[in-house]
């Protein structure tokens, strides 16, 4: 049978010293720099490009190609930027990545800083996470002393230096420019586009930000090639990555395999929905992507079907909700979450969020009536694609999706006179015992 | 509070440090922050004028950016800053009930100290630990599957001085103030002790074994 799960980023989690430097080389760890090195740097990015890596972070953009936007031979520095800012709800992959394996991803920043002629790498990490912070400023310390990093690394002529940044919590600063913006010192808020990062992005200097999943499978490509990678997954959606079970599931957490993989066969392996219950609604890639529910379990979570179903494969963070959950409940606290988060720049986000929140707490009060749910709907439609960012196209999924599929639920809040589910069946210990 | 001499001159050697690491002076601002931070634990008007000193900005300028971040603290928190995820999936499964339950425990409410100064608390937004909810952070660091009755435990810990240990994290957990310099750069030492990974974070892994489909992992062949 084949494998379902396709640990390789993940394998060797369990060892004591996997984070260290010694622990990753022991398992074949910076191989694939020095095969790199020994390329031509445009080859490099011709095997991420033959490989049909696509960005780990959300949207699924081709990581080759976006290294094969910067302009070579134009005089200026070139930056890579790591967005570790993790925040989206649900997403929960790349602090564990981190704190297991920190030198992957360091071993993935020298091959694509080497790739695209960067003089200087960013990690910009959220702060909210001290001991994933202290393993990278470890790994990259490591690193230097190991000639990995700084000034000509392996005795190449290629030398980058590289910075590990905390942030200072801000879920926008996870949008790729709003968090220039921040690592330039600014308040975190996103710039027009174009230009885009790679022609205008830090200091106005061609620049890539990537998600740490997609760097820290570079080493991966590299070592076993393009095709390797590319066998995995479906035709258009190729290669493996971490899917992140969370919420009402019996074994929640990180499980790698082939994108493709459907939510029935990952759930077997978790074991299930919490015993004595029943799926009733989830997210394919955390807050921001449309809800499915159970009829949605064989929809392969690839880019392509999960679109096709009515959803987005976002950043594969799945979070599983059983027959006690009130989706009112969820998703105005998601909402309200957008609201805190709206940087304020521009308006259709900023009070768009403030609106759907007065009218989703109204409705789980029990206290609106149903004409709301279509003023809901077409507040929504007037914040997607007017917002200046990624962070207002984020509200209407959830609301629109949760209507479409629990329009009654909504309704049974107005007949109730407030929310019918008990909040504390939902909590994943006994409120009696808890007491 | 106002920041002595003896700190601004202590402080100013690490700025320069700090900004050093920068191809441009003003991408120090936010770990700067963190530094005067982890000084005054929080960043008064003092830390505001020294970063603005540091970079030639306008205390305004400063200001503003130290107003968008959540993590800096306008006014002293606890010794220990607890935060709560109440965001949909830690709320559901069980952070609400955690949040309201420290409240009347600690008879403190959100963004609020104990009197003692030991311990401030703090709803959250998602912290990227949904697999481990419902979470709970001291000073950043996981508390991971907790409960009203575990967390009430873990405060009274931090008020009584026990030995602390978060479930995910450093073997020690350290100050309020400690942490904010980790996060200025300035390393405390723990990065290889503590844990690497929870159940939740192998259990894809360990699936995988129990069906025998085994990884490469780098450089297999």
């Amino acid at each position: 049978m084949t494998s379902v799960l396709t640990p390789e980023l993940s394998a060797h989690w369990d060892d004591a010293d996997s984070f260290t430097l010694a622990g990753y080389r022991r398992v074949g760890g910076y191989q694939a720099l020095p095969k790199a090195l020994a390329m031509q740097p445009d080859q490099v990015i011709g095997v991420l490009k033959d490989s049909a890596l696509r960005g780990r972070g959300g949207a699924g953009f081709p990581t080759g190609v976006k290294w094969g936007f910067i302009p070579q031979g134009d005089g200026k520095p070139h930056y890579l930027v790591v967005n570790a800012d993790e925040s989206e709800p649900g997403a929960c992959k790349d602090m564990p990545t981190l704190l297991a394996n920190p030198h992957a991803l360091v071993e993935g920043i020298a091959i694509a800083g080497y790739a695209f002629r960067a003089s200087h790498a960013f990690i910009y990490v959220r702060g909210e996470v001290l001991h994933v912070v202290r393993r990278l400023q470890h790994a990259v310390q490591e690193a230097i002393e190991a000639g990995y990093l700084g000034s000509k690394i392996l005795g190449t002529d290629f030398s980058l230096e590289v910075i590990v940044h905390a942030g200072a919590g801000a879920y926008i600063c996870g949008e790729e420019t709003a968090l220039l913006d921040s690592l330039e010192g600014y308040r975190g808020q996103p710039r027009l586009k174009p230009p885009f990062p790679a022609i205008a992005g830090l200091y106005a200097c061609p620049t890539v930000v990537n998600n740490v999943e997609s760097i820290a499978t570079v080493p991966y490509i590299i070592n076993h090639g393009a095709a390797e990678f590319a066998s995995y997954g479906t035709e258009k959606s190729k290669g493996f990555g971490l899917f992140s079970l969370s919420g009402h599931v019996t074994r929640p957490g990180q499980y790698e395999a082939p994108l493709g993989t459907t939510l029935r066969e990952l759930l077997e392996l978790a074991g299930g929905i919490r015993a004595g219950h029943q799926l009733k609604f989830w997210t394919p890639g955390g807050s921001s992507t449309p809800l499915f529910t159970d009829q949605h379990l064989d929809v392969p979570l690839d880019y392509e079907s999960v679109q096709a179903a009515g959803s987005m494969l976002g950043t594969r963070s799945i979070q599983l909700f059983d027959d006690t959950t009130c989706v009112v409940r969820v998703v105005l606290r998601w909402i309200e979450f957008y609201q805190h988060e709206s940087c304020g720049k521009c308006t259709p986000c900023r009070e768009g969020s403030y609106w759907v929140v007065q009218l989703l707490d109204q409705l789980e009060q029990g206290t609106g009536n149903e004409s709301d749910l279509d003023k809901l709907l077409d507040i929504c439609d007037n914040i997607t694609g007017r917002a200046f960012c990624a962070l207002g196209d984020s509200i209407q999924p959830s609301v629109s999706s949760s209507i479409k599929f629990f329009r009654d639920e909504y309704l049974r809040h107005l007949r109730h006179g407030g929310c019918p589910f008990n909040p504390a069946a939902s909590t994943l210990f006994s409120m009696d015992a808890a007491r | 509070m106002a920041l002595s001499e003896e700190a601004r001159a202590r402080l100013a050697e690490d700025a320069a440090q700090i900004i050093g690491r920068y191809p441009r002076s003003r991408s120090a601002l936010l770990p700067l922050l963190h530094l005067v931070q982890s000084e005054e634990g929080y960043v008064s008007q003092d830390g505001i004028e020294f970063c603005a000193e540091q970079l030639g900005l306008a205390e305004a300028e400063v200001t503003a950016v130290t107003s968008f971040y959540t993590m800096y603290k306008r006014q002293p928190v606890g010794e220990y800053h607890v935060g709560v995820c109440t965001n949909s999936l830690c709320a559901v499964m069980g952070g609400d009930a955690i949040f309201a339950d420290l409240k009347d425990h600690l008879d403190i409410g959100n963004d609020e100290t104990t009197a003692d100064g030991k311990v401030s608390l703090e709803h959250l937004e998602c912290n990227a630990a949904c697999d481990y909810a419902p979470v709970v952070m001291v000073n950043w660091e996981f508390f991971d599957n907790m409960t009203p009755s575990s967390a009430r435990e873990l405060v009274d810990g931090l008020r009584s001085g026990a030995d602390v240990s978060p479930t995910r994290g450093a073997p020690r957990l350290c100050s309020w103030r400690q942490a904010s310099r980790i996060l200025a750069g300035f390393p405390d030492g723990q990065a290889t002790g503590g844990h690497t990974a929870g159940e939740a974070t192998l259990a894809g892994l360990v699936a995988a074994r129990e069906h025998g489909w085994t990884p490469g992992g780098p450089g297999h062949d």
